[in-house]
């Protein structure tokens, strides 16, 4: 895939139509028009029912172990969610889970 | 422009510049991660200025990094972003009066931190135009849009600087899971998330893509019936 230029490109131009013609929905084409409250509700979801599920393989089974479960990367995935859940600051979370894991890797 | 409207487009640029503090970190290391993955460089910046949603691009790059095909790359990548046709609905009260090519425009803008200032600023001045409120919003956008391409310019330009035992690629892990946790606002955002993460390991061994997908959908529902049953409760 990252080797097939011509892939990129159509995911770049599909996922760049596809964005705008999500934020460009209501207020340009459907209009004053209600959505049905589930469909909101679902919608007001969908981060975080997405980000988790791709996350969570990747903790667990990294691939630049070879898959192999490590502490390091355990912990400073714990540390970051930790940073967020109690200061709600989402750099600051980055900064503090890569600040542990840059660590951990290098003094471990 | 005449000079409220003027104004209110000042206000909004204003009230922009303190995002550079999320905008230009994230900005970076998308650029950092895009070229990190296999990104050339105009690649990367056609997808940073096309798309402008962070978490939808890194979900792309997570995706293709992961050999999976353009249908489910694109796919998963644009549920990231289907909050904003919420966002989109909830603006058609104050911008939809306002002129097709500013709508357009506002459109083009729509992400979480212009949308979330210039609604809040609306309920403050329920006192004006459509004009004046998608002048406020486009002024929000204007210097966010700039910095941002700008931070991943500058971080895929000195992206391959970073020598490779860094562990680069757990980057994309902890930049998703700083984004999750300050969303865990209420019981039925912990119960869709942790759904997601339950789902998404058990279904992890389906081809690239697929398991994602369905373990969004399942954990989205979690949280909408938990939801439900929570304000039934209440009622």
């Amino acid at each position: 895939m990252m080797n097939d230029p011509a892939k990129i490109w159509l995911i770049i131009a599909l996922l760049g139509v596809g964005t705008y013609l999500i934020r460009f929905s209501f207020l340009g084409l459907i209009g004053d028009r209600p959505i049905p409250p589930f469909i909101t509700r679902l919608l007001r979801f969908t981060p975080v029912a997405i980000l988790p599920a791709m996350v969570a393989p990747l903790v667990i089974w990294p691939s630049a172990t070879g898959g192999q479960t490590e502490p390091v990367r355990l912990i400073a995935a714990l540390v970051t969610v930790v940073v967020g859940l109690t200061t709600r600051k989402v750099i600051l979370s980055l900064v503090v889970g890569a600040v542990v894991f840059e660590l951990g890797l290098h003094l471990l | 422009m005449t000079s409220p409207i003027r104004a209110a487009y000042f206000e909004g640029f204003r009230s922009g510049i303190p995002f550079f503090l999320v905008i230009i970190p994230f900005g970076m290391l998308f650029g950092v991660v895009a070229l990190d993955a296999g990104m050339a460089l105009g690649q990367a910046m056609a997808m940073t200025m096309l798309v402008i949603a962070g978490a939808s691009q890194f979900a792309a790059l997570h995706m293709m990094a992961d050999n999976a095909g353009v249908a489910l790359v694109v796919s998963a990548a644009l549920a990231v972003n289907l909050r904003m046709a919420m966002y989109s609905a909830a603006l058609v009260p104050h911008l939809g009066a306002a002129p097709l090519w500013q709508r357009a425009l506002v459109s083009y803008g729509n992400f979480d931190q212009t949308y979330a200032v210039s609604i809040a600023k609306y309920e403050e001045r329920p006192d004006w135009t459509p004009r004046e409120k998608s002048a406020f919003f486009l002024g929000v956008a204007t210097p966010i849009i700039p910095a941002w391409g700008a931070a991943s310019l500058v971080g895929a330009l000195i992206g391959s600087g970073i020598p490779a035992d860094w562990g680069l690629d757990f980057m994309l892990p902890i930049t998703f899971i700083s984004l999750i946790g300050p969303m865990l606002r209420t019981l039925p955002q912990v119960l869709t998330a942790l759904a997601s993460v339950i789902f998404g390991l058990i279904f992890s061994g389906l081809p690239s893509g697929t398991g994602l997908l369905l373990a969004g959908i399942i954990a989205m529902f979690v949280g909408a019936l938990s939801e439900m049953a929570m304000e039934r409760r209440a009622a």
